[in-house]
């Protein structure tokens, strides 16, 4: 009885079907890949049967199999027109021919493509974003791991400066400001200037931006652990002198960015530098809002702290992660976007329905109803630029769906597409106030904006990530681990958020049937919660394998290579005699 | 278009837009509501105590597990006598230079609200056990315990306020364990969260989405149960000190189980302990008015004398609702002098 009540309720219906999408996308891929193997075995199986039988042919046959060999390899010489002059490929459109041999076991994945001409000094700028961004994630996942822990076992330690009240927030915000924004940010200091056809305007500034940033983090970090925070909104919890530091970095890089762009030497402004700069220029609004003393006394700070929230994650990272697909995205697959326009509807929808959802995290509480109602309206809004993206997205796909079984950046960008749709259109659905019921306050929250951050935006970044560092580097990582770090992370990540999920909802209902004491609700979240530490430590490990890829990427020597190409040749040649020529 | 080719223009339009919407969706509303507002009358104001244990309280983080918001919705009436309403919060201001407002409404529940805490649970001696290791009084408790709150001892100062740690718990710990200043600014603060009467003659707003009662069937198939769950308002209103096992903790909270007031006939001093508290005895912790702080019905008394007299092994006569009802009109007659 109870649970068909519960299955016809919409929120729960939207739900359930967002829950299912990925996991089908992520068998899909499996079944795919599978499919490969058993098909190769299976042909396999069928030669060894033809082997036996070629084995019995008579000598007549093998005659007649030899005569057919003959006429069936009869061909032009290929110097009928050309005569004897001699044969060039002046502009080289013969390139390299791959070719396979063996039954493998794991594809061989299309290489990196090789590197336009990037300036190395903005080369070495952005690997220093991204190696910063790096370590964050690294220190803010670990630290997420150990709070995720905390829940199984709360003696593990009684210092104060771990004691979880103090490390949540540190955890969050780490990998908030200092994972996911240091990426973007990296990555956008080489589309902007890439997609504005001109030189960055100054180097050297985003140097300070990214100094700035690194010590409000590390600043933000300390202090918490400390004891000393701003209040108790969430991702609100840096105080605000070292969140002006974050401010300053980032009003440098957009002031860096624009005058990039106002040099720009084409016409129009690519979407994706819409993107980032609306995305740049919102966060300071926001952060200005959400930081200026002397005001937001009561319930101000409430309502304040609705709209901070949601627009940190909605104008920020996800306006600018999306800025960064709709450059990298068309890269990868070689073509177009597939609307402009839509990408347009979409940001222009973005901001007019984003920016109203905030207050939808205090529904039912003592904020004005309508303000409320104007939040799950906002949320039902939201379906426009999210369906908008994720067609686009796909749609770009289309027609190119052969090339994400031999890529190893591509599969990180689908389940970032994936999730948007899915995490999104979770968040309005949960907006509902039925669903609101059930789910506020329960682990149900972090269970989405896991789904969100990490599923949307840190595989977008990742995705981004392995496509843009080879280019800068030459080097790539082993596609064997970069592989395991994608499934580890996506298997950690339907570990966490699955079992959180749906302990949570057992427990809102409990909450709601209100027979039971509320301690039972926490017995009762014991298991889930050993379920979500063993899905965060497969995805911390796979952060491990992320890390020792960049690493590789970024540090590595060179392997000893045999020249083959010409230009190997040539350039070895060259050395060698240089060598010579200095002993 | 020019419109799209011109940067000025067009990033200029989007921060337009967004810093428009803001100001309607945020600016405007919170500062209409910090202008149109302010504390019910009868508010008490944190005293000076109980605002440096809030800082402790933001310090800390608690707000990472603890809400302090009563919906109007009817799961949330265990954590308080009437919907939230703005009012409650209007007396938050900026705390300091460097710290926001802190209403602390909270967004997670992993552990219960504490909007009404201070009626809830307000005994000193419970709150400082509970802060130093919570599972001494809540087996199942995951809250952090906050041992660097208390300080150790060989002997006692006169106004030290020693805790009684069971030995377990104790981890090796010599002498004598004192709450410090910090951890009694923190419990001063939790005793100050109660929830503010509306002025007299203002109804409170309903909680929505009411159950729909379901006793008339229950009473059917179990007669005589039209008293309420014993057990539950046990756990609920009990079991924090004196154990889901009924055997208290010694030098802190005393055994039910076995005890001459449960098992004995003088139901008056049992419903009087109930409502009005106890400090009798100097070997435990003063109790509060429990009864009486959360409204307890007779009904609920009835079921909760019952269930201490008959669990644990305890196997004593029940009591009818009606004796209890006597004694408790008598309470409520002089309580209310």
């Amino acid at each position: 009885m109870e649970n068909n009540t519960l299955l016809s309720e919409t929120g729960i219906i939207i739900t359930l079907v967002l829950i299912i999408i990925p996991v089908i996308t992520a068998l899909l891929i499996v079944i795919y890949k599978i499919y490969g193997i058993v098909n190769g075995l299976v042909r396999k199986r069928e030669l060894e049967k033809f082997n036996e039988y070629f084995k019995g042919l008579s000598q007549e046959e093998v005659k007649q199999l030899e005569q057919r060999k003959r006429e069936l390899e009869f061909a032009l010489s290929n110097n009928e027109l050309a005569g004897n002059i001699k044969i060039s490929d002046s502009r080289g459109l013969i390139a390299s021919i791959n070719s396979a041999e063996e039954l493998r076991f794991v594809e061989k994945k299309k290489k990196s493509q090789p590197r336009p001409y990037i300036e190395p000094k903005l080369s070495r700028l952005i690997l220093w974003y991204l190696e910063c961004a790096v370590f964050w994630l690294i220190f803010g996942t670990t630290v997420g791991e150990y709070v995720g822990i905390k829940f199984v076992a709360p003696d593990v330690d009684h210092i104060s400066w771990l004691s979880f009240g103090r490390l949540r927030p540190v955890h969050t915000n780490a990998v908030f400001w200092g994972w996911a924004s240091m990426a973007m940010m990296g990555l956008a200091y080489y589309v902007v200037p890439r997609i504005s056809n001109a030189p960055l305007a100054s180097i050297k500034t985003g140097f300070y931006s990214l100094v700035l940033i690194n010590i409000s983090v590390i600043l933000g970090s300390i202090t918490l652990m400390a004891g000393i925070n701003n209040g108790g909104g969430e991702y609100r919890e840096y105080i605000w002198p070292v969140m002006a530091l974050f401010g300053i970095g980032i009003i440098l890089s957009i002031w860096n960015f624009i005058k990039t762009i106002a040099h720009r030497s084409n016409k129009e402004i690519y979407v994706s530098n819409w993107y980032i700069i609306s995305a740049m220029m919102f966060l300071l609004v926001i952060a200005v809002v959400a930081y200026w003393p002397g005001w937001q006394n009561g319930l101000g700070e409430t309502i304040v702290q609705g709209y901070y929230m949601h627009q940190g994650v909605g104008m920020w990272f996800m306006l600018f992660n999306l800025g960064l697909m709709y450059y990298f995205l068309p890269q990868q697959l070689n073509k177009p976007i597939y609307s402009y326009s839509l990408g347009i509807l979409a940001f222009w929808a973005q901001i007019l329905f984003y920016t109203l959802i905030g207050t939808h995290h205090f529904i039912f509480s003592a904020i004005p109803w309508w303000l409320q109602t104007i939040a799950i309206v906002g949320s039902a809004g939201m379906v426009i630029p999210v369906v908008a993206g994720t067609t686009n997205f796909l749609m770009t796909f289309t027609g190119s769906w052969h090339k994400l079984s031999g890529s190893y950046t591509l599969p990180f960008y689908l389940i970032g597409i994936i999730f948007y749709f899915t995490g999104s259109l979770q968040g309005t659905a949960e907006a509902f106030r039925f669903t609101n019921l059930i789910w506020h306050f329960t682990d149900f929250t972090v269970a989405h904006s896991h789904l969100t951050m990490y599923g949307i935006i840190t595989f977008m970044l990742w995705g981004f990530i392995y496509t843009l560092v080879p280019r800068l580097t030459g080097k790539e990582p082993s596609q064997i681990i970069v592989g395991a770090h994608f499934w580890l992370a996506l298997i950690g990540l339907l570990f966490y958020t699955f079992p959180l999920m749906y302990g949570a909802t057992l427990r809102g209902l409990m909450w709601m049937e209100g027979t039971k004491s509320f301690i039972e609700s926490v017995e009762l979240m014991a298991p889930f919660w050993l379920w979500r530490a063993i899905g965060g430590s497969l995805m911390w490990f796979s952060h491990i394998l992320f890390a020792y890829n960049f690493y590789v990427m970024v540090k590595s020597k060179e392997k000893t290579v045999i020249p083959t190409s010409p230009a190997e040749i040539l350039l070895a040649k060259e050395e060698l005699e240089k060598q010579a020529l200095t002993n | 278009m020019e419109f799209f080719n011109n940067h000025k223009k067009l990033f200029g339009t989007a921060l337009v837009l967004f810093i428009t919407l803001t100001i309607i969706v945020a600016i405007l509303p919170a500062i209409n509501n910090q202008q149109n507002n302010a504390p019910l009358p009868n508010a008490v104001k944190l005293s000076e105590e109980a605002f440096l244990g809030k800082q402790s309280f933001i310090a800390n983080g608690c707000v990472a597990c603890h809400t302090q918001q009563v919906r109007n919705v009817d799961m949330d009436k265990v954590w308080g006598n009437r919907p939230g309403i703005a009012a409650d919060y209007a007396s938050a201001t900026r705390t300091s230079l460097w710290i926001n407002t802190a209403t602390l409404m909270g967004t997670e529940r992993t552990g219960p609200d504490l909007t009404n805490v201070g009626v809830r649970q307000p005994s000193v001696a419970w709150n400082l056990l509970h802060l130093y290791q919570p599972r001494t009084v809540v087996a199942q408790s995951i809250m952090p315990a906050y041992p660097w709150l208390f300080e150790t001892k060989k002997e006692l100062n006169e106004d030290d306020v020693e805790v009684i740690v069971p030995d377990e718990f104790r981890k090796g710990v010599q002498g004598k364990i004192v709450a410090s200043k910090e951890v009694l600014h923190l419990v001063a603060y939790l005793q100050s969260l109660k929830q503010t009467p509306l002025p007299d003659g203002k109804p409170a707003s309903d909680f929505l989405y009411q159950k729909k009662k379901q006793e008339s069937v229950n009473a059917q198939s179990e007669q005589p149960s039209l008293l309420p769950d014993g057990n539950l308002l046990y756990v609920n209103n009990c079991q924090a000190c004196h154990q889901a096992n009924g055997e208290g903790l010694k030098g802190a909270f005393p055994p039910l189980k076995g005890s001459t007031v449960v098992l004995g006939n003088d139901l008056e001093l049992f419903v009087n302990i109930i409502m009005l508290g106890y400090d009798a005895r100097p070997e435990y912790a003063t109790m509060n008015a429990v009864g009486l702080d959360n409204k307890l019905t007779p009904e609920e008394v009835t079921a909760i004398v019952n269930h201490e007299k008959t669990s644990w092994g305890n196997n004593a006569k029940t009591v009818t609702l009606e004796e209890v009802k006597k004694i408790m009109d008598y309470i409520n007659v002089t309580a209310k002098k």
